[in-house]
Order: structure tokens, then C-alpha cells, then sequence
């Protein structure tokens, strides 16, 4: 058994390789799939110039109506880029069989997910700093480098339980019905936080039922960022997130299992 | 780790030589485990076994070198035992040793290639692109420019793997499974799906590969490509192995043979004759000797027979069971009967042996 170990111990120096060849991968596979690449990169700008641009006057709690809303079309690029860059298509490559020959190689879980993981930040923060450089030139609209520091750390690590929503409905409905249900998913839920238009002239119920939903508290993390109004404390948007990604987590696990014993 | 192994961590890469592009099979202590080493093996799903059974499950061995034929029909448990034999799947029962080592090993991994049945490949990524990636996941892959000369993709280097065909995508399929330089390779169903010249291609490049001492393990619907280019036939059934050998002792021990003649006889008749597996009969147009096409274990036997039954046969013809037919007889007829350990100890009866 041990000599037989002897020359694969070379295997070690590969794994920043390995890991750097698959993010490239990653990548292009991403840019070269101008069918969800563009609307990834245009569906924030198109709503901000649709929705912010004519409301910049006024104050949205507390702060400049412009950055705050800024900041929620940042919010809905990123959980949009978190729930179908990530989630929807790594369980769409999973199905695909794409995985399962990674499996064949010496490429590690580890790798290949980062890569993943690596690759879809990266979008998310390239479709962010469009987003940024649209509002400073249609609208004069920007936020200083330390805001906008804390909000990208803020929101980039708050994209874990949207990413793992993303892959449970992958997981659980396959690759044909995935991403229409994500859609259905995704948009009410951007309605329901006052990611696409403040709370405060939201219907009741709507307001009522706001706290209960993750967007919320992402969102919530965000416009703090910049110094809202306050709605409960950061560590209580942190928590809420934490839950709901572990029930995700949980979600991904039962599809996951389900689907491998109906392979079986 | 041991200062013992140092020694292999500065082995320079494989020279970028034409001739020759594989490394040669390692040479010293990790000649000294077999390519395969299968005890008791067993794969349960739910309540079907796909592969050994609750009585015991199968032995295998395979030494270095040599390409050996794993064939079977549908549901024999061929995929089951690549799966195991590649680490994706986990053993009911028993052990697999690939290489020496538990192939569920991530590292067990660099020294193994595979071109799995189902090729499933990014449609966006170019064929060079994909085995440039592959390179980078093995500690001493080989030139990706080799790789494209020896699969023949030179000229679709920049194509991206959506524009290939069935044929050309196989092959790229082939150049990813050896870009690692792998000491055991396996081949699901490599050549279906590909034209003639693609196949060329792909059986100079497993020439290459066998020529370097690379061992090789093939399953195949195409049989005469089996008996072509197998050293060894390992024939599967409902998970368990029925016969493991040479290909020339696989056909001996069926002893099959096809005989067609013109005669009187009916149906019922050649059907009632001893030894007969399978019996068709065509009627020609302008005779009432109609041609018969008899398919049987014993020629000999059954021409005796035939011939003391006063049957009068015009245009015989014996000819020699094919690989093909002594794989129809052992996977879809009686095989228990087909098996005559008296004269052929290669020859092995479906009989589960339990744990032996």
C-alpha cells in the first residue's frame, strides 16, 4: 500500500493549477453565454433607469433617495447573480453529467466549486460596477469608495443563502423547470423586501410580511451600509440570513439524496 | 513523506517525443500491484443487485499491461463495475484495489483515465480549451498539441465541443481520457458513435498506448472489434462473470457453430434435432428445398444425427462460432448447459460461487 503512494505525491504543487484552470473555464463559459450574460449585466441598469432615475429627489430613510436606490438595484444584481449563475446552473451542469466526469479526474470538489463560486462573484461584481458606472452618468448618482467598500463586503457574503436557494430549486425541479420557478421565485421576493420600491408605500401586508424574508435582510444590510435608518440590528440581519441558509443547506441535501437514490 | 519516495517527485515529464508520447509503464515496486485487483465484489441498489449477489460477489484480476474486453448484454452490470472501479461508486460488499490502491482515493485518480459511455462535455468551451483544462488537473499530463495530432483534431482545435460530431466528439472524449498520461485506462463503449476514420484514429491511438504497456480495460457492443483487439474477454451476466478468457477460449468453450443447408426438413424437424440452438428456414422461389440456418453448440452431433435420419443436405456449410455468437450463447442461452468444465477449465459456469 505505501510504496504505491511514492510518485503521487507530485499530485500536491497541481492544486492552485487546478484551481486556476477551472475559474478560467468557469469564466468563459460564462461570457460566451450571451443569453444570460447580457440580461444579467442590462436587468439592473434597465430598472434603475426605469424606476430610480425619475424618484432621485427626496429622502429614502434618512439617506439621498439616489444612493439608497443604488444600492437595492446592487442588492437584486447580485441575488439575481447568486440564484442563477451559481445555484440554477451548477445544478443544470450537475444533471448534465458534466460533474460526474469531473469526478473521473484528479480535480477536487473543492476546486471545482470554488471555481464555480469564484466565477459567479466575479459576475456579480462586474454587473455591479456597471450598475455603479451607469448612475454616476445618466444620473449623477454615486457613493464614496468606503460606502461603497461596505456594501459590496456586506452584500457579496450575504449572496450564501440565495446561492444555496438557487441550487436546492435546481436540485429538486432538474434543469427544464429551474429557472422559470427561480423567476417566480426571485421577483415577488424583490417586490416583498422593498428591493424594487421602498416599504413605506408598500401595501400592508406586504410590509407585515417583509421581516420574515431573507431579501429583507439583505437589503436591510445594504442601505445600512451607507447610514439608513436603521430597521433592527446588523447582527439580526446576519442571523435571519444564517437561518435561512441553513434551511437552503438542508433543502439542497433532500433533493440532492432524492435524486441519487432515483438514479440509483 | 518516506525520504524513499522523494526520489519519484523530481521524475522529469514525459519528453515531448512523437514517437512516443506516453511515459513508459513505471518500472520497480509499483509494477508489483496488479492494474486490478477485485475481491468479493458487490453493488446493491435498493433490492437489485446490479452486480454480485447476496451469496457472494465476484473476483477479478487484471495484471499490467494488455486490453482486456468486458462485454455483456444490457443490465449485465458493466457500468455498475466501471462506476466501482473508478471510485464513483461504493462497494455493496468486498474491496477493489485499482493501482494498488482504494480508487476512491482522490489521489488513485492522477494515474487513471477514462472515456465514460455518456460524454458529457461544455458546449461552449473549445477542443482545445477542454484539453487545456484537463492538462492542468494532472501532475504530468502530455502536450495538448500531442494529444490533437493523435486524436486527429488539429484542425478543430478552435471549434467549440457543440460543432462536433458524434464521431469527433468521442475522439475528443479519447484525448481527454489520456491527456493525463493514465497507467490504466478505461474505454466505455468507445467507438460508438464514430465513422470509419474515426475509429482508425481512435485504434492507432490505443495502439500507442498499448505499445507504451498501458493497461486497458474496454467495454463494447461491437464484438469483432473485441475479438480484434482484446488479449482477454471478461463476459458479464446479471452481474456475475460467466466466462473469462483469450477470445480464442471464449469461442472454443462455446464450441458454437452455424450450419445452413438446403433440404426437405420443416421446422418442427430441425427444431426437434439434438444440440440445436436456433433454427430459421427461407423458402426459395423455384425449389421446395428450403435453406436452413441452424445455429447449434455441436455441428458434429448434429450433422450425425441429421445424416442417420436419412436428410438429405445439399449446399452445406459449417462455419466457426464468432465471437458475436458464442457471446449470444452464453448471455442469452442456457448458458449453464454451454458450460463443459471437463474440457475447458477456462470456461466458468454461471453458478454464483459463494465467497470462494
Amino acid at each position: 500500500m505505501t510504496q504505491t503512494l511514492a510518485p503521487l505525491s507530485a499530485a500536491r504543487p497541481t492544486s492552485l493549477r487546478m484551481f486556476t484552470a477551472l475559474l478560467r473555464a468557469e469564466l468563459l463559459k460564462l461570457l460566451r453565454n450571451r443569453a444570460f450574460l447580457i440580461p444579467s449585466l442590462l436587468l439592473p441598469i434597465m430598472f434603475f433607469a426605469l424606476f430610480a432615475l425619475p424618484n432621485l429627489k427626496g429622502r429614502l430613510s434618512g439617506v439621498a433617495a439616489g444612493p439608497y436606490m443604488l444600492v437595492s438595484y446592487a442588492a437584486y444584481s447580485l441575488v439575481s447573480t447568486a440564484i442563477f449563475a451559481f445555484g440554477v446552473a451548477t445544478a443544470t451542469e450537475r444533471a448534465s453529467g458534466w460533474m460526474r466526469q469531473l469526478r473521473i479526474t484528479p480535480a477536487s470538489p473543492v476546486a471545482y466549486f470554488g471555481a464555480r463560486i469564484g466565477a459567479s462573484l466575479l459576475l456579480g461584481l462586474g454587473s455591479v460596477l456597471l450598475l455603479l458606472l451607469f448612475a454616476r452618468v445618466a444620473g449623477g448618482v454615486s457613493l464614496p469608495a468606503g460606502q461603497t467598500a461596505g456594501v459590496l463586503l456586506r452584500l457579496l457574503l450575504g449572496m450564501i443563502p440565495f446561492a444555496l436557494l438557487g441550487l436546492a430549486i435546481g436540485l429538486g425541479l432538474g434543469p427544464a423547470g429551474a429557472a422559470p420557478t427561480a423567476n417566480l421565485i426571485n421577483l415577488p421576493l424583490m417586490f416583498a423586501s422593498g428591493i424594487f420600491y421602498p416599504l413605506d408605500v408598500a401595501p400592508k401586508f406586504i410590509q407585515t410580511l417583509a421581516p420574515y424574508l431573507p431579501a429583507y435582510h439583505y437589503g436591510q444590510l445594504g442601505w445600512g451600509a451607507i447610514g439608513a435608518t436603521p430597521a433592527g440590528s446588523e447582527a439580526s440581519h446576519w442571523l435571519v440570513l444564517a437561518g435561512y441558509s441553513g434551511l437552503f443547506a438542508a433543502l439542497c441535501l433532500w433533493a440532492y439524496r432524492r435524486d441519487e437514490t432515483r438514479r440509483g | 513523506m518516506t525520504p524513499s519516495t522523494t526520489a519519484h517527485e523530481h521524475r522529469p515529464p514525459p519528453p515531448p517525443v512523437r514517437s512516443a508520447p506516453f511515459s513508459a509503464a513505471p518500472s520497480g515496486s509499483a509494477v508489483s500491484s496488479p492494474a486490478l485487483s477485485v475481491r468479493g465484489l458487490s453493488k446493491r441498489y435498493g433490492a437489485h443487485w446490479a452486480l454480485g449477489s447476496g451469496q457472494g460477489g465476484f473476483d477479478l484480476d487484471l495484471p499490467r499491461g494488455g486490453l482486456t474486453a468486458l462485454l455483456g448484454p444490457n443490465g449485465a452490470g458493466k457500468s455498475t463495475l466501471i462506476g466501482l472501479l473508478l471510485g464513483l461508486e461504493t462497494p455493496t460488499q468486498g474491496t477493489v484495489q485499482v493501482l494498488g490502491t482504494d480508487p476512491r482515493q482522490p489521489h488513485a485518480r492522477t494515474r487513471l483515465g477514462a472515456l465514460p459511455q455518456d460524454l458529457s462535455l461544455p458546449a461552449t468551451l473549445t477542443v482545445r480549451e477542454l484539453l487545456g483544462l484537463y492538462a492542468a488537473l494532472y501532475p504530468r499530463p502530455l502536450e495538448v498539441e500531442t494529444v490533437l495530432g493523435l486524436c486527429d483534431l488539429t484542425a478543430l482545435a478552435r471549434q467549440r465541443a457543440s460543432a462536433l460530431s458524434g464521431g469527433q466528439a468521442r475522439r475528443l472524449g479519447f484525448g481527454l481520457s489520456i491527456i493525463g498520461d493514465p497507467e490504466l485506462l478505461f474505454l466505455d463503449e468507445p467507438t460508438t458513435a464514430m465513422d470509419v476514420q474515426s475509429r482508425q484514429i481512435f485504434w492507432a491511438g490505443v495502439g500507442a498506448m498499448q505499445a507504451q504497456g498501458k493497461t486497458i480495460v474496454l467495454t463494447t457492443h461491437y464484438l469483432e472489434e473485441a475479438e480484434r483487439v482484446a488479449d482477454r474477454v471478461v463476459v458479464l451476466r446479471q452481474g456475475q462473470v460467466i466466462a473469462d478468457g483469450t477470445p480464442e477460449t471464449i469461442k472454443a468453450g462455446v464450441r458454437g457453430a452455424t450450419v445452413s443447408f438446403r433440404s426437405r426438413l420443416s421446422l418442427s424437424d430441425l427444431q426437434a434435432a439434438p444440440e440445436v440452438l436456433e433454427a430459421t428456414l427461407s423458402h426459395g422461389p423455384e425449389t421446395d428445398c428450403a435453406l436452413a440456418t441452424v445455429r447449434t453448440r455441436e455441428p458434429e452431433r448434429l450433422l450425425a444425427a441429421l445424416f442417420a435420419s436419412g436428410a438429405e443436405l445439399r449446399e452445406l456449410q459449417v462455419s466457426r462460432a464468432s465471437l458475436e455468437e458464442a457471446f449470444l450463447t452464453l448471455t442469452v442461452g442456457d448458458f449453464g448447459q454451454a458450460a463443459d468444465p471437463q474440457t475447458d477449465a477456462t470456461f466458468t459456469p454461471a453458478v454464483p460461487t459463494p465467497g470462494a
